[in-house]
């Protein structure tokens, strides 16, 4: 009669999609503010093409960064502000596995669809249709690997008076090593070179972050908790 | 074995303990850095390349290698309070921020300084000073998680678990700057290269570095009586410490 | 229902938050079968105590087992065990009545729908089970919380002020509910500001002392 990690884990997905869904402005906010947020550089510097290829990796990865922890504020505060959280502490499933449903969850609507709208940005820019790829890839592995800091900023400032602010202020530090690799990543691929080594800096970081994050998002929401 | 380190957790022993030491590391602390200074800034040779300028480094590396041993020493301190849940520890923690911190923007602005005569400007995005602006960063985001709660208890708890998620972190960062850096050296040479160390310098240096230490411990046992006190407000051994 | 009869033992706890010294030195007996009513006035720890027994604030000092074991050290199993209604209604309000229910119930024991409705049907909210929570009434919600609490099918029942909002009919059924769950071998730790008549007897905790 129990249930076990993997029925678990597909319950709590479910879950969290169907109250992403439920609220489709929220879904989209995240998407529009990094549309909003890269309009603002050709407006503040120049709409000429050659030099918006050139600070195009920035400028995508800045306003990716940027939108994404926009969302990370909600991963828990929804649940905690009802009640909810802790039910979800209480249900008997290791406090672990619905740290990492949640945040993956969160990771699909928010840093997966920026990925899908990044094509757009990537137009806008002037970036050249062969470094989407690469572009995309990168961005994949950039935005999960925030998600899991995001979790540890949102673990430890659910609760919190202006916890937005102070989350962006706790992460955007340690993210700066994926914004590093990220950015540069798409900077070979625009100049034609191969952009293997940050790609692999990239993976590497996001593995490594994929393993421990968690464990700290958890200890933090336990924390939280108390 | 273990009974020094329990008595070590206990706030009164510290208390008295850190009273005890803090003029003694503060007095060694004073001579120390006095003859640095004064052998470094006035005696020790113009290097041929950067002239006087170089001199800040009697400073300016002392600086940062402290404000990376204290942030290792803060989460070193904010594990052994979350593992053992030694309340002390978090008061080791809190005292040591602050003190990181002001060691941190001591590197930036000598940093700068340095940086001037040699780039012409005052930031130039050197590697290292990136670094430790990232690490101020750091300590700032511990600094006020912790005061973002209104239970400090668990505001300690939640900058512990911080301080230790940044300590990991550094490394990463320290690496990826150093790696952004290289892709982007210019014609300029960017990095404060240290200049070829030779006796003469060396000894004023490691005077510095080891006076540096030594204050460190000196305010850091001052702080902690503080954080100390602050915290065990309740206990009765509080009233009668504070009335002799 | 579990066969065995297990026992909640909360060993004198000691809980401070911030300078308040909040809970001093509690300990109580939980049996199976047995239901402790803790009362007290505002913030004497009430929700406190609750929630040390749950396993999600630990206490400065003192420990509480279930079954001769620590909570803490085999705390997933133990909170399998427990169903803990705390005072907000803690329903997701863009879900369903049977939503709320699949997602929490459905985390503790394998469940199917029909249960589940059953389960409403009990509380008088069958009405409910379709309709997103934001839109049902204060009593309503309480009443879903209640059918989520049967529907866990738990030996040890933490209610924080269950009884708030419910009508005369809703105190009655609750207090049926808890007299079906004591008679069939679960214990109760509940926090209320009414007496409870129940058939069982009811030991008192007043934390005020």
């Amino acid at each position: 009669m129990n249930v076990g990690p993997a029925a678990a884990l597909s319950l709590l997905l479910r879950r969290e999609l169907c109250l992403s869904f439920r609220r489709p402005d929220q879904l989209l906010q995240p998407l529009v503010f990094f549309l909003i947020v890269t309009t603002l550089f050709p407006l503040a510097l120049s709409p000429e093409l050659t030099l918006l290829r050139e600070m195009s990796p920035g400028v995508l990865w800045v306003a990716a960064l940027l939108a994404s922890l926009l969302s990370m504020d909600g991963l828990f505060k929804g649940d905690s502000e009802d009640g909810t959280l802790e039910q979800l502490a209480l249900s008997g499933q290791s406090l672990g596995l619905i740290v990492a449903a949640k945040t993956f969850a969160h990771w699909l609507v928010s840093g997966a669809a920026l990925v899908l709208v990044s094509p757009l940005v990537g137009t806008a820019l002037a970036i050249p249709v062969d470094a989407f790829p690469i572009m995309m890839l990168s961005l994949a592995l950039g935005t999960l690997t925030l998600s899991w800091l995001g979790a540890i900023g949102a673990g430890l400032t659910v609760g919190l008076r202006r916890g937005s602010v102070l989350l962006s202020l706790i992460v955007l530090p340690l993210a700066m090593p994926l914004l590093i690799f990220g950015a540069n990543a798409t900077d070979r691929a625009i100049g034609g070179e191969s952009a293997a080594g940050a790609l692999y800096f990239l993976a590497a970081l996001c593995v490594f972050t994929s393993s421990l994050a968690p464990l700290a998002a958890t200890a933090a929401l336990r924390i939280t908790l108390e | 074995m273990w009974t020094w380190f329990y008595r070590l957790a206990s706030p009164p022993y510290v208390y008295r303990v850190a009273a005890a030491f803090a003029p003694w590391l503060l007095g060694i602390a004073g001579a120390l850095i006095a003859y640095g200074l004064v052998d470094g800034l006035a005696f020790a040779p113009r290097d041929y390349q950067q002239g006087d300028a170089f001199r800040i480094i009697y400073v300016h590396v002392p600086a940062s290698s402290l404000s990376v041993m204290a942030y290792t020493l803060m989460a070193v301190a904010a594990a052994i309070g979350l593992i053992w849940r030694i309340k002390v520890a978090y008061a080791v923690a809190a005292a040591v921020a602050p003190i990181g911190a002001s060691f941190t923007l001591l590197t930036l602005v000598t940093g700068s300084l340095w940086g001037k005569p040699m780039w012409g400007t005052y930031w130039a995005w050197d590697p290292r000073l990136t670094s430790e602006l990232i690490l101020l960063f750091l300590y700032f985001g511990v600094m006020s998680l912790r005061a973002a709660f209104e239970d400090p208890n668990r505001g300690d708890r939640a900058a512990a678990l911080l301080a230790i998620v940044g300590v990991v972190n550094v490394p990463i960062i320290h690496f990826s700057v150093v790696w952004w850096n290289s892709l982007h050296q210019g014609a300029t040479i960017l990095k404060l290269g240290k200049p070829q160390i030779d006796a003469t310098m060396a000894l004023p240096l490691y005077a510095m570095l080891l006076g540096f230490l030594l204050f460190f411990g000196g305010v850091l046992c001052l702080r902690l009586r503080g954080e100390v006190l602050n915290r065990e407000r309740q206990a009765s051994w509080v009233r009668e410490a504070v009335k002799s | 229902m579990s066969a065995h009869s297990k026992r909640l033992d909360v060993d004198q706890v000691h809980v401070f938050r911030g300078d308040r010294h909040v809970l001093r030195g509690v300990s109580l007996r939980l049996d199976a079968g047995e239901l402790v009513h803790v009362r007290g006035p505002n913030g004497t720890g009430k929700t406190t105590l609750l929630r040390v027994a749950s396993g999600l604030l630990r206490p400065e000092q003192g420990k509480v087992t279930w079954d001769g074991r620590a909570i803490m050290d085999t705390r997933s199993e133990y909170q399998r065990e427990l169903a803990f209604a705390s005072h907000e209604p803690a329903l997701k309000s863009d879900l369903t009545g049977v939503e709320n229910l699949r997602f929490t119930v459905g985390l503790k024991r394998r469940v199917t729908d029909a249960e589940l409705r059953a389960a409403l049907e009990r509380a008088g909210v069958a009405a409910c089970a379709d309709l997103p929570a934001r839109v049902l009434s204060a009593g309503q919600r309480r009443r879903v919380t209640m059918a989520r609490v049967v529907a866990m099918r738990a030996s040890l029942w933490l209610l924080d002020e269950p009884f708030t909002n419910l009508d005369a009919a809703g105190g009655q059924l609750l207090t049926q509910i808890i007299d079906e769950h004591l008679t069939a071998g679960g214990s109760a730790l509940v926090v209320a500001h009414s007496a409870l008549t129940l058939t069982r007897p009811v030991r008192q905790l007043d934390l005020s002392s």
